[in-house]
């Protein structure tokens, strides 16, 4: 057996385990950024409750934010978790950078162990902790308004896939200053991962942080799907829905299907570490080349899973800003779900070296060259929605060109790998890591950005400052080339990836330069925060109340900014695509409804939050095998669901009265408004009315 | 919306008392194959094999009422899942049987 | 009276009750949505079991050792037995006004299913005591997660059985109530479903290969 069956209160955590205790018993470099890396966590911490506690906001954000149903405030909330996870994973990178930019004939500032720790938290961190929540978060935020709908099919468990995502990422934070995080990468591969060769607790935060928002995300795939497929508003069918809708429903079926592996690959995984069993070991039968199987039958419908909302971001913000429909919607639906489809097909594309014959990688070689033929038929359709607009170039719309020209080059790089023979040269180098970033970067979080960009003034009320939009966006855009290009010269050179230290001294050139490209992007993501900051504070001046901006096209456009509680007073009837457009161009965007019901509402709930603290008590005594408090978590987390179905009030109502007396007041103060001109978009004379043009 | 008659406990009652009885006569098949060795080798995995298919087909028709009567976003899912299933599957025992091949 | 169109999967509660009728076409949509979720969980056990059974024995025990046929086949009828008595409870539930019945077929199909959890776990025991345990081997860590995942699947649903009891009893035969209880058809049904490949891909394939 290879659990230790002494029954402490604390496991086998001891006092060692501390991050700042080992930065004291061993003062090197190394340890030295460990602690300054978890001071930071900790003060942080310590300061955010300090203003919580000065500004006496203890009462909102537990009985407006945490308890909340709301599908907008559930957005928002996992929003924020991806603003902060991306922080600690961009450092991260930015460290990774400067090692490898010192390293060569040079051990560098980090030892191989912390080194080991970084890539792998860096990459769990932003593929499951920065990326998936900031999608879901916009998914949740945007999809239900442009569908016509009050809220998500099953708010509960909307809050529920929130708090589980949320327990995962506070384990990996927890990590940084309790143990020691994997070193295994974010695919954590056995036998390495397996407990002979990494006995202690690293690969278990992987583990049980990666299963709690894996089962999040599948939840929240079928609220989606749900809510698509039955809450639409009357009239809108689904080739009615805005492209961002089709893109939130195949991300869903993706979100349904992909875990499943990813769910299973790990448990196996555990239970191979815990009990002693035979699925991925080296002896007694175990085979380790099934995880790599089951672990990218997960791997590639997850990068779709995060492609696809880019995707749809894109096809709103650049029909908007070029002040045309969507070009070519019937394709880029169809293109979509072929993407969806065969994103089920090419998973071996990355393990054409692990020994299969020629005729199995050519099948999947061809999928997978396949695969590049719809997102190339969307690119198209986005080119053409642009030709003859009249296009704005505002925050949004850059980092949608930009990503028009680099993804394409990422593409063409994917191309050139899933030829088999060329990955085996290639495989595992920095080329592929060239290939990964210039995908997720131009792709999705220049997409999430735009798409942040983009709706932000809908959901808080007020515009963010272009200025600093921008400045962000030539920092991320020079960044992005500075880093990644060189890379793809040093992998054609044969630098592999996780590489703590160097011995050929003709990559220190390209690698200086990846560090300053770093650095860039480091600035790209601080330039964001400077103008968080700068808007809040001219919010006065900002503010947008009447709720459209921009000219939108799709009905999110159509409410107040912020939008009230239970999005449209009354239930809007579509009649075509750019259901928005469409009402103002009638003249019936802002008529008062002729008759108002009563609305229903869920209530807020405690069951989400007890649920997210039993995951994090039931994930840490994983970890730390503290049995009894493995044992309580799974009984609150469960405790609280079973209780929960025998609540009988979930509901309040609004009455028809205060429905009816908020919204004329809202549509009276958007008559009195002045329209806005295209020139006048981005000045505070821009109070949410833009004008509509023929 | 078709006037036909509506649903009465006695046909959702037959519905289940024939998908019971063919489930059992499916399963005793089944096991009657292994246990008295009839067929040979192949064909009897074979055979099992369609009687699987067969009795979920049993299942799906009678105890979960899913036909093709049923609302297309259900037999979407069905059928979408079954492709699913189908590719990862297929796809797994595969790569791994040809792996075992070279790799074993 | 008109017949009401099948909304969603399982028995449709069209003719008695059209409120929860309605109300049930998205959240049973949902539910068996999830279903879809779990099934591809299970597939992705199958198509482990089916490598590691053949090429994961590493010297130790084989199917033919360690499966015990008849304990199989009674565990099947006990669970194929419970589909047809939740089967009853659910036409109870449709076409009953009283509770009476629905508590009678449900309490007989949680018998049935803790028959077959009873049996399931005298057999791991008794193949633990024979050395057949899922640390020996590849094949039998896959055999144990395989059965053993169905097996908590099927002990969850009796949880759920007794939760539906007592909430029967507290809160009666609301709306809610229904529309868990029709959700608890569709696990339970489901289960069968898997079961069905089990015996035949684990048990008989087993035996036969």
């Amino acid at each position: 057996m290879t659990v230790e069956s002494s029954f402490s209160l604390l496991g086998r955590l001891t006092p060692q385990d501390i991050s700042f205790v080992q930065t004291f018993e061993n003062p090197v470099m190394s340890e030295f950024i460990d602690g300054a890396a978890g001071s930071v966590l900790v003060i942080g911490m310590i300061i955010v409750a300090a203003l919580l506690t000065y500004y006496r906001g203890w009462k909102t954000l537990w009985f407006d934010w945490l308890t909340s149903v709301d599908h907008k405030k559930v957005g928002i909330m996992y929003i924020v978790v991806a603003f902060v996870m991306l922080a600690r994973a961009i450092i991260e990178g930015v460290l990774m950078r400067y090692q490898q930019s010192i390293a060569v004939n040079d051990p560098g500032v980090l030892t191989p162990d912390h080194f080991g720790q970084l890539f792998s938290t860096h990459g769990s961190i932003m593929i499951f902790f920065m990326a998936m929540p900031f999608i879901t978060g916009m998914i949740n935020y945007i999809m239900p308004q442009q569908i016509g709908a009050r809220d998500v099919s099953f708010p509960l468990l909307n809050a529920i896939s929130l708090w589980l995502t949320a327990a995962g990422a506070a384990l990996v934070m927890i990590s940084l200053v309790v143990g020691k995080f994997s070193t295994g990468g974010w695919t954590a591969y056995p036998p390495y991962t397996g407990i002979e060769f990494s006995p202690g607790e690293g690969v278990d935060y992987w583990i049980w942080s990666i299963s709690l928002t894996s089962i999040g995300s599948t939840l929240t795939g079928v609220n989606f799907a749900t809510t698509i497929y039955k809450n639409r508003a009357p009239g809108m069918t689904l080739f009615r829905m805005p492209l961002f809708c089709w893109t939130s429903l195949c991300t869903s079926v993706l979100m349904i299907f992909a875990m499943a592996p990813l769910t299973i690959a790990t448990l196996m995984l555990a239970l191979d570490r815990y009990a002693g069993f035979h699925f991925f070991t080296n002896d007694l039968g175990g085979n380790m080349m099934n995880y790599a199987n089951l672990f990218w039958l997960f791997g590639h419908p997850e990068v779709y899973i995060l492609i696809l909302p880019a995707f749809g971001v894109f096809s709103e913000v650049i029909s908007t800003f070029s002040g045309k429909t969507i070009y070519g919607y019937k394709s880029l639906v169809v293109a979509t779900m072929s993407i969806a489809v065969l994103s089920f097909t090419v998973w071996l594309h990355h393990f054409f070296t692990m020994g299969q014959g020629a005729n199995v990688n050519a099948i999947f070689g061809i999928a997978t060259m396949l695969i590049g033929v719809p997102t190339g038929v969307k690119v198209y359709d986005w080119l053409l929605t642009m030709v003859r607009g009249r296009i704005r170039l505002t925050t949004a719309m850059l980092f949608s060109i930009m990503f028009l020209v680099t993804f394409v080059i990422g593409g063409l790089t994917g191309v050139i790998l899933a030829n088999p023979p060329v990955d085996f040269a290639v495989h595992n180098s920095l080329f592929l890591v060239a290939h990964f970033h210039n995908m997720v970067i131009p792709g999705v979080l220049f997409g999430m950005i735009a798409g942040y960009q983009f709706w932000f003034p809908k959901a808080f009320g007020f515009r963010l400052a272009e200025r600093w939009g921008k400045a962000s966006f030539w920092c991320w855009s020079f960044g992005f080339y500075l880093t990644f290009m060189p890379l793809y010269v040093l992998g054609l050179m044969g630098a592999m990836r996780r590489t703590v230290e160097w011995f050929r001294p003709e990559y220190l050139g390209w690698l200086q330069v990846s560090f300053v490209g770093a650095l860039l992007l480091f600035s790209g993501f601080i330039f964001l925060c400077v103008q968080l900051i700068v808007s809040v504070r001219q919010r006065d001046q900002r503010r947008v109340p009447a709720g459209d901006p921009w000219d939108g096209r799709s009905l999110e456009w159509s409410n107040s900014a912020p939008p009230p509680e239970y999005n449209f007073a009354v239930i809007p009837e579509v009649s075509g695509q750019d259901a928005f457009t469409r009402l103002k161009e009638q003249g019936k965007a802002y008529a008062s409804p002729t008759a108002y019901d009563d609305i229903v509402v869920p209530k807020n709930s405690i069951v989400a939050p007890v649920i997210g603290v039993g995951a994090i008590a039931l994930g840490f005594a994983l970890v730390w095998h503290i049995w009894w408090l493995v044992a309580l978590g799974f009984v609150t987390m469960w405790g609280a669901v079973i209780a929960r179905s025998f609540v009988t009030e979930t509901e309040r109502v609004i009455p028809a009265s205060k429905v009816r007396a908020d919204h004329e007041a809202w549509l009276q103060q958007v008559r009195e408004c002045a329209t806005t001109s295209r020139e006048q978009e981005d000045t505070s004379a821009n109070v949410g009315r833009a004008e509509v043009l023929a | 919306m078709t006037d036909e008659h509506v649903e009465t406990y006695a046909q959702d009652f037959k519905s289940y008392c024939i998908g019971g009885l063919l489930a059992l006569m499916l399963t005793a098949l089944a096991f009657g194959l292994v246990i008295f060795e009839i067929l040979p080798h192949f064909e009897r995995l074979i055979a099992l094999a369609i009687l699987a298919v067969a009795q979920i087909v049993v299942h799906f028709r009678y105890f979960l009422h899913i036909s093709w009567r049923s609302h297309r976003d259900d037999l979407q899912l069905v059928l979408f899942t079954s492709l699913i299933l189908f590719l990862m599957v297929g796809g797994t025992i595969w790569i791994l049987f040809n792996l075992h091949e070279r790799m074993m | 009276m008109k017949r009401q169109p099948l909304l969603h999967p399982g028995l449709n509660l069209g003719s008695t009750d059209e409120y929860s009728h309605d109300e049930a076409e998205p959240v049973i949509f949902g539910f068996w949505i999830f279903l879809m979720a779990d099934l591809v969980l299970f597939a992705i056990l199958f198509a482990t079991y089916a490598s590691m059974s053949v090429q994961g024995q590493a010297g130790g025990p084989s199917p033919t050792d360690v499966f015990d046929l008849p304990s199989a086949f009674i565990e099947t009828m006990l669970l194929l037995s419970s589909s047809i008595t939740f089967g009853m409870a659910s036409l109870a539930l449709k076409y009953k006004a009283d509770r009476l019945h629905l508590v009678f077929w449900l309490v007989l199909t949680f018998c049935l299913g803790a028959g077959f959890i009873g049996m399931e776990v005298r057999d791991f025991w008794i193949m633990t005591q024979q050395g057949a345990v899922p640390q020996r081997s590849g094949f039998l860590s896959a055999f144990y997660l395989l059965v053993a995942t169905h097996g908590i699947h099927v002990s969850a649903g009796l949880c759920w059985m007794i939760v539906m009891l007592v909430q029967l009893r507290v809160l009666g035969r609301t709306t809610e109530v229904k529309l868990r209880l029709m959700r608890l058809a569709l696990f339970w049904h489901m289960l069968d479903i898997v079961w069905v490949c089990i015996f035949t891909f684990v048990y008989l394939f087993g035996v036969a290969l």
